[in-house]
């Protein structure tokens, strides 16, 4: 009973902040209201006994891909107003199209496990049971494969964001540090050899 | 009970809301990537309520893979967007028309 409260309270507040998301005006409070999407799907993940899970996606998602949002969205400095303008006249549409897939997808679901055995509720998981040591010993053993190419995106991520960010501008003054440590005293200074000269 | 019907149900709901943003806020491109991710999010409670429902992990290290790529996806998207700021001075999608598509 107290999981199905707490199902429903965290499905409504999830609910609400990604409309908060999608409906708000300001930039900043839709990254605001994403992360508490993603705090309260990460409560939900808990119910559902995916540990593990729950805790990377506050890690990485609140922890650090919304507060690079936030800084992306703080440091462009975006006009709102000029953003927002055209609202209301692709809104209806989105609605619209939104409210029939939401039918759609309901009644689908709801109609397919009318037939089907073992519903209401999940089975419960075996005494002892460890989310976190069960996901590892598949990972490392039959994904193995799959987990090294994640290392490669996340280095490839890496590289693309940094190559595609850096930029040298033209005609400012910057040292250049080779040539500076390659130079020698014959190729700055010139002793002359000459005679003396009486004063006139 | 709660079972795999509400967890798809809510899953289905927050993809759907997902896409209404995609179609609302189709000038403003943070917020199209934002709608992307809660989209993402939306698959992977679908992932895990079927982990759960088949006693399967297998479906949670899927999981795992799309918040990996997810995460790459949202720092290319965003440093795309940096430069695309710094060349143009605005993110607006019906000014992105270099490309005459």
């Amino acid at each position: 009973m107290l999981h199905s409260i707490l199902f429903y309270v965290f499905a409504v507040a999830m609910l609400g902040a990604a409309m908060g998301v999608v409906f708000s005006r300001n930039p900043v409070h839709s990254v605001m209201f994403l992360v508490l999407t993603f705090f309260q799907s990460a409560l939900l993940w808990i119910l559902a006994e995916a540990e593990f899970l729950a805790i990377v996606l506050v890690l990485v998602y609140v922890g650090a891909v919304m507060v690079l949002f936030l800084f992306v969205v703080m440091m462009l400095d975006v006009n709102i107003e000029a953003a927002k303008r055209g609202l209301t006249r692709y809104s209806f549409l989105g609605i619209g199209i939104a409210l029939v897939m939401a039918i759609e997808l309901v009644q689908l679901i709801w109609l397919r496990s009318q037939g089907a055995a073992g519903t209401g509720g999940f089975a419960p998981t075996p005494e002892g049971y460890s989310n976190t040591e069960a996901l590892g010993a598949v990972l490392y053993t039959e994904h193995a494969y799959a987990f090294e190419i994640a290392a490669v995106i996340l280095l490839l991520a890496i590289v693309a964001a940094i190559t595609l960010t850096m930029r040298k501008r033209p005609g400012i003054k910057v040292q250049n540090i080779a040539a500076q440590v390659a130079v020698r005293a014959k190729d700055r200074l010139r002793v002359v050899k000459m005679d003396a000269e009486k004063k006139q | 009970m709660i079972g795999l019907e509400h967890y798809l149900t809510l899953a289905a709901m927050l993809f759907v809301l997902s896409i209404a943003g995609i179609i609302i806020n189709r000038r403003n491109l943070i917020l199209l990537l934002m709608c992307v991710e809660i989209m993402l999010l939306a698959v992977n409670f679908n992932f895990i309520a079927f982990s759960r429902y088949l006693g399967d992990e297998t479906g949670q290290v899927f999981v795992f893979f799309i918040l990996t790529v997810a995460a790459a996806e949202a720092a290319i998207g965003l440093a795309i967007l940096v430069v695309l700021f710094r060349n143009r001075q605005s993110i607006a999608v019906q000014e992105l028309n270099t490309l005459k598509g």
